[in-house]
């Protein structure tokens, strides 16, 4: 099992332990996380799994993939520390991962 | 290419098993005005998923009809091109209009960037108020205790006061841009808004260019403001446009005219069919109004408003055991998607507080996914959290009149009576 915090835009914290090898999206959908849609259902094609990773967890989890970056690069609250949740895998090395949720979804 | 062309033998009113299966040809509009087009889908995706049509009004093309594989084609928008034209119909030779809807990267993104701001939802929220208000004074007018026609007093009035806010457009002249939007989107013949292309062609650049072209001179000339012509007249990769390519001007528009214009309309009046022909689903609503919230894309996923999106193969590509050929047409079926059991559970049923409601293809996925898709809900939710409060009915009393289109999947007629709390 694997740790992981959501952070909602209003400051409410959740964290969860869940199975590890899941993405940061199915994470939040199992689990009934407000704020995360994932309308297409985790194919890296709608952007509405938004998440801003936490600065201190940046590094580890890396910048948008390139599949990533052309669907993230049109969306006007993207940040720096933008990625789809969809895409972030949990591993043994994301263990305690904290991310933001963004007021709103694209 | 001529207005009128050759009759082809039609498919409506046969039955879907009985025709060859290479014969098949879902393009034909007969079908969409007849609501006869399911059971051709339903035999596409079960026996050929990925169908090549090799004569049609259109020319040859391929169907794309399950869920997974039209995701898969929206994903590789390096492979299918959005160019030259997004619709199965090819762009008119003499009247080529350009619009960032129908570019590929990196052009479509740097215009599209430009306009998202308007319709993303941080700046909707602020419009929020405006909308409920103008909702409510239009409701507040039907005629209760006659019938009439609920597409053209509240499905067109609506989105019209819509479209006219997003433009800042002067609310007297509002109908105007419905009018350019249905000129824009029909199909010329004796019954409808044009004769002919020709006459499209002339309304469109004698006034519609002229009369954009006034207010973004006058915008650009002003400090911006948050509405979509000041935005596109000040944007970086778009100042230039009205001026150095008028019909990049023209076509823009008309994308953010028609996509605000006939797709959320068609999901208004969508939504009375299907709570009529639903009863238990109504009643649902009416006893827990919070549904709304799944209500909502429950309707959008049903009605389908746009029939199918097209890209042209830039490259060959394999897809579900088909091999389609650099330079194919590519035509991906999302009201097909939309009623994929693979994909979507019961998907024939009308649910208002399905599971996942928003895992439908209506608004398609990739790049080029609807930029609009949370203003349409948002109007969507307001006009019925506004119906729910006025009327413990919207009572359809008689046949609904779809369009003549294989593209705009909607109605033109929907004869009702509002009945009053």
């Amino acid at each position: 099992m694997t740790k992981i915090t959501f952070i909602q835009h209003d400051g409410e914290q959740q964290t969860l332990e869940v199975e590890k090898g899941l993405s940061v999206m199915n994470a939040a959908v199992d689990n009934l996380i407000e704020g995360i849609d994932a309308d297409c259902g985790g194919e890296c094609n709608c952007a509405t799994c938004h998440v801003y990773v936490d600065d201190a967890w940046m590094d580890k989890v890396g910048p948008t993939n390139d599949a990533e970056e052309a669907i993230m690069s049109l969306n006007p609250e993207r940040k720096d520390t933008s990625r789809l949740s969809c895409q972030i895998k949990l591993t043994d090395e994301l263990d305690g991962l904290v991310v933001h949720l963004p007021e709103f979804q694209y | 290419m001529s207005d009128m062309p050759e009759p082809r033998t039609s498919m409506v009113g046969k039955d879907p098993y009985s025709i060859p299966l290479e014969d098949i040809d879902v393009s034909q509009r007969e079908l969409f005005r007849s609501n006869t087009m399911w059971g051709y889908f339903d035999r596409l995706r079960k026996e050929d998923p990925v169908h090549y049509c090799k004569d049609s009004e259109f020319g040859p093309y391929w169907s794309v009809t399950k869920f997974e594989d039209i995701m898969t084609v929206e994903g590789k928008h390096n492979i299918f091109s959005s160019e030259p034209s997004i619709s199965i119909q090819e762009p008119l030779e003499d009247f080529k209009v350009s619009m960032f809807i129908a570019m590929d990267e990196p052009k479509h993104g740097d215009q599209r960037r430009t306009v998202q701001g308007s319709v993303a939802p941080r700046n909707l929220a602020k419009m929020e108020d405006l909308i409920r208000e103008r909702a409510g004074k239009v409701l507040d007018s039907l005629p209760v205790g006659e019938t009439f026609n609920w597409v053209e007093k509240v499905s067109i009035e609506l989105t019209t006061l819509m479209l006219a806010t997003l433009f800042d457009y002067p609310m007297e002249e509002r109908h105007k841009l419905t009018y350019w939007s249905d000129v824009a989107t029909a199909v010329p013949g004796p019954d409808s808004i044009i004769s002919s292309n020709d006459e499209r062609r002339k309304i469109l650049i004698e006034e519609t260019i002229p009369a954009f072209m006034g207010m973004w001179h006058d915008r650009a000339n002003k400090d911006p403001q948050s509405d979509l012509i000041s935005m596109m007249a000040h944007g970086e990769s778009t100042k230039n446009m009205a001026n150095e390519n008028p019909m990049e001007f023209l076509g823009n528009l008309m994308l953010l005219i028609v996509g605000g214009n006939d797709t959320t309309r068609n999901s208004m009046s969508g939504s009375v069919l299907f709570l009529n022909e639903n009863p238990d689903e109504y009643q649902k609503l009416r006893d827990n109004p919070d549904l709304v919230g799944s209500f909502v894309p429950e309707v959008i996923r049903f009605q389908t408003p746009l029939t199918h999106m097209r890209r042209t193969a830039n490259e060959d590509f394999d897809l579900n055991g088909k091999t389609i050929k650099k330079g194919d047409k590519v035509v991906m079926w999302y009201v097909s998607g939309n009623r994929d059991e693979d994909a979507i559970e019961r998907p024939y049923e009308f649910i208002i507080d399905r599971d996942k409601p928003r895992h439908h293809v209506s608004f398609g996925f990739g790049i080029h996914r609807c930029m609009g898709n949370r203003l349409a809900e948002m109007q969507l939710r307001i006009v019925w959290e506004e119906i729910l409060k006025r009327f413990s009915k919207v009572e359809l009393v008689g046949e609904p009149v779809r369009s003549y289109s294989n593209f705009v999947k909607g109605y033109t007629d929907l004869p009702v009576r509002v009945h009053p709390l």
